[in-house]
């Protein structure tokens, strides 16, 4: 079990986070250091593609929110690309699906970034 | 591989780990084994598999490292039952934000406590004085036509 992160500028000062695996209590810190790495270095736009994990849970929701909450305290925002119905799931009965913007596409996310 | 019609019940199955985040990963997986001996779909294996993380991740967060949690599924013929087991903790319910977790921390564990109860059909506690804390955990069968 692991998670990959890949970070990757998309354009102007927008970046994609991808992750690839499974994202729990062992492995988000991993993600959460990187989403800090970038927002430490001033990058407030992100999109995080989540259509290669597939499990995550609290711990990971914890990090997105931690990662949103920094960013908007800029005028940032986070978008996520979230094709896997089980992960789906677990942003709509958190409720968590009204506060990220939720795309199927990373055209569509990256469109979607004010 | 679901082979639930040549399933023998009840089975149960047993597992103790260190109480350290490297060690989930098999807990939830033992769980989703156990699970799939059962008539579940897919989805409500990984509902399983995901009440069961939260369960341990909630006791590593309470508990100090050098314990240990431990884990007992039981297949039935009409349900699952789940028993995540909490040595180190005496009196204080999984995920309610202990006074060792920071706010953020608390928020995030009550996110899970609140997976939890949304995934699985019952959940309870049973607090020991001595023992420490079982969080029970149900999954029902839907009933066979």
């Amino acid at each position: 079990m692991d998670i990959k992160v890949t970070v990757r500028q998309a354009h102007g000062d927008c970046y994609v986070v991808d992750l690839s695996g499974e994202i729990d209590v062992y492995t988000s810190p991993k993600v959460k250091e990187a989403i800090g790495e970038l927002i430490d270095r001033g990058v407030y736009h992100l999109v995080i593609n989540l259509e290669k994990v597939r499990y995550i849970d609290s711990t990971g929701l914890g990090v997105l929110i931690g990662g949103l909450k920094r960013v908007r305290e800029h005028g940032g925002s986070v978008n996520l690309v979230c094709t896997n119905p089980q992960i789906k799931k677990i942003f709509d009965i958190t409720g968590l699906v009204k506060i990220f913007g939720m795309f199927e596409s990373e055209d569509a996310a990256m469109k979607a970034l004010v | 591989m679901n082979q639930a019609a040549e399933r023998v019940v009840p089975e149960l199955v047993e597992l103790r780990v260190p109480c350290r985040p490297e060690w989930v990963a098999l807990a939830r997986l033992a769980a989703a084994t156990v699970a799939n001996r059962l008539n579940i779909t897919l989805e409500e294996i990984e509902d399983v598999k995901l009440a069961v993380a939260e369960a341990c991740t909630a006791v590593i967060q309470h508990s100090g490292h050098g314990a240990f949690i431990e884990l007992t599924c039981e297949a039935l013929s009409d349900a699952l039952r789940v028993r995540v087991h909490d040595s180190g903790r005496h009196g204080t319910p999984a995920g309610d934000g202990g006074p060792a977790m920071s706010f953020d921390e608390a928020r995030v564990a009550g996110l899970g406590i609140f997976l939890i109860r949304t995934l699985m059909d019952e959940v309870s506690y049973d607090v020991h004085p001595q023992l420490g804390t079982d969080l029970l955990m149900i999954k029902r069968l839907a009933p066979t036509p």
